[in-house]
């Protein structure tokens, strides 16, 4: 036997050895089987501030926005924001952030909750905004300030505050924070 | 009456249509009352460790203490709290939750592996958690591992509005138009499936803030 031909018989005996050791048949596993991960998930909602898709967003446009990312919102909704913000408020000029309809809208269209991570994390509670949202914060009475309260936030003082300032149930001091359910 | 009062008035007539739940609740006519319908998400500095951020995600809102019981998390339904970093609001990291058999699954944070409306579980790459889900009545489970917390389950929803004034104030032709002073918690008495991630900020990003959105997506 010629030595090239030993050098191929010896690499199929190799080839033959370390495939058939080195199987990757894996349609039959014999090992034990955890829960099934598999599988493509589509988006049905999602939330960023607080209560921008009920307040800002015309019914017509609910479901189409909560199937666009945020990177696109402000192209997709930033007029139509504004719209609804002068519908509601005809009277808007600016607000206690002493922004106009495009700016406050603008900064309303990306809706995601910017949260701190060097200091207070917060709505609003006097000193900080838009910093966070914790589980006491009267995110409701913020939003109809911002958008009723005119640049003192002391226009339409019958719509600026729900008059409801805190939950009913205490909250933790101990993760996971909320209370137990009712 | 005053003329912005008015003109409030003449405004509210054109957006009638208005009668979604606060704050996320029921939002949409495709989740509305449905188990991916998320109510609310906060984000804040643990009370328990300054070095840590806290992220909550509830679903399935207005849940009464007859019917808590039996609510349960949707094994089709996949939770992402979705993490921007870099402030392009375009998720940097994605830390994904979905029950299987009693237990709450946690993958990451870790790279999403694509952007935008689908995704995968990425169960092969991502750290791993789970906790057992409490049952409505038992003592609260929590799991703490590898520098994180986790619960899963029913809470009293923490959300509190005085949604149904705020309706009537927006209907037209009924005289309604200020709040009532108490106002009256809508969500009072009710109660939500409540999920929770306690994680140090150095596992989210390095700069002085994030952004944060949460998804939740259904097994096609």
């Amino acid at each position: 036997m010629k030595f090239n031909n030993i050098k191929l018989v010896a690499i199929a005996l190799l080839v033959s050895f370390s495939a058939y050791n080195c199987s990757s048949d894996d349609d039959t596993p014999t090992g034990p089987t955890g829960p099934n991960f598999t599988g493509t998930y589509a988006q049905e909602d999602q939330m960023g501030r607080p209560a921008i898709n009920t307040v800002f967003v015309e019914m017509a446009d609910k479901n189409a926005f909560n199937t666009t990312i945020p990177s696109n919102q402000n192209a997709a909704f930033q007029s139509k924001f504004e719209a609804r913000l002068l519908a509601l408020n005809p009277g808007y000029t600016t607000n206690a952030l002493t922004w106009d309809a495009p700016t406050f809208t603008g900064a309303l269209a990306t809706v995601v909750l910017t949260v701190s991570l060097t200091g207070t994390t917060t709505f609003f509670d006097g000193t900080n905004v838009l910093t966070g949202r914790a589980l006491a914060d009267d995110v409701i009475s913020t939003e109809l300030l911002l958008i009723f309260g005119g640049p003192m936030g002391t226009d339409n003082p019958g719509l600026s505050d729900d008059n409801v300032d805190g939950n009913d149930k205490a909250f933790l001091s101990v993760f996971p924070y909320l209370a137990t359910p009712h | 009456m005053k003329k912005s009062k008015i003109l409030i008035g003449a405004a509210v007539l054109t957006i009638a249509g208005f009668f979604a739940i606060a704050a996320d609740h029921i939002d949409a006519p495709a989740v509305a009352g449905d188990t991916s319908d998320i109510t609310d998400i906060y984000a804040f500095q643990s009370q328990e460790d300054n070095n840590n951020i806290v992220f909550v995600a509830n679903v399935q809102g207005l849940i009464s203490p007859a019917d808590t019981d039996a609510a349960a998390f949707d094994e089709n339904v996949l939770v992402e709290f979705n993490i921007d970093n870099d402030g392009d609001a375009v998720a940097d990291l994605v830390i994904q939750a979905t029950p299987r058999d009693g237990k709450m699954y946690f993958f990451g944070p870790i790279e999403p592996s694509q952007s935008g409306l689908n995704s995968t579980i990425l169960s092969s790459i991502a750290t791993m958690n789970t906790v057992d889900i409490s049952a409505y009545g038992a003592s609260t489970i929590v799991e703490s591992n590898n520098g994180m917390k986790f619960f899963a389950g029913p809470r009293d929803d923490p959300f509190f509005m005085d949604f149904f004034r705020y309706g009537d104030i927006l209907t037209p032709d009924n005289g309604i138009n200020s709040f009532n002073n108490p106002g009256t918690d809508s969500f009072a008495g009710t109660n939500v499936m409540s999920i929770v991630v306690e994680l140090p900020k150095a596992m989210v990003g390095s700069g002085d803030s994030v952004n944060i959105w949460v998804e939740s997506k259904r097994k096609q």
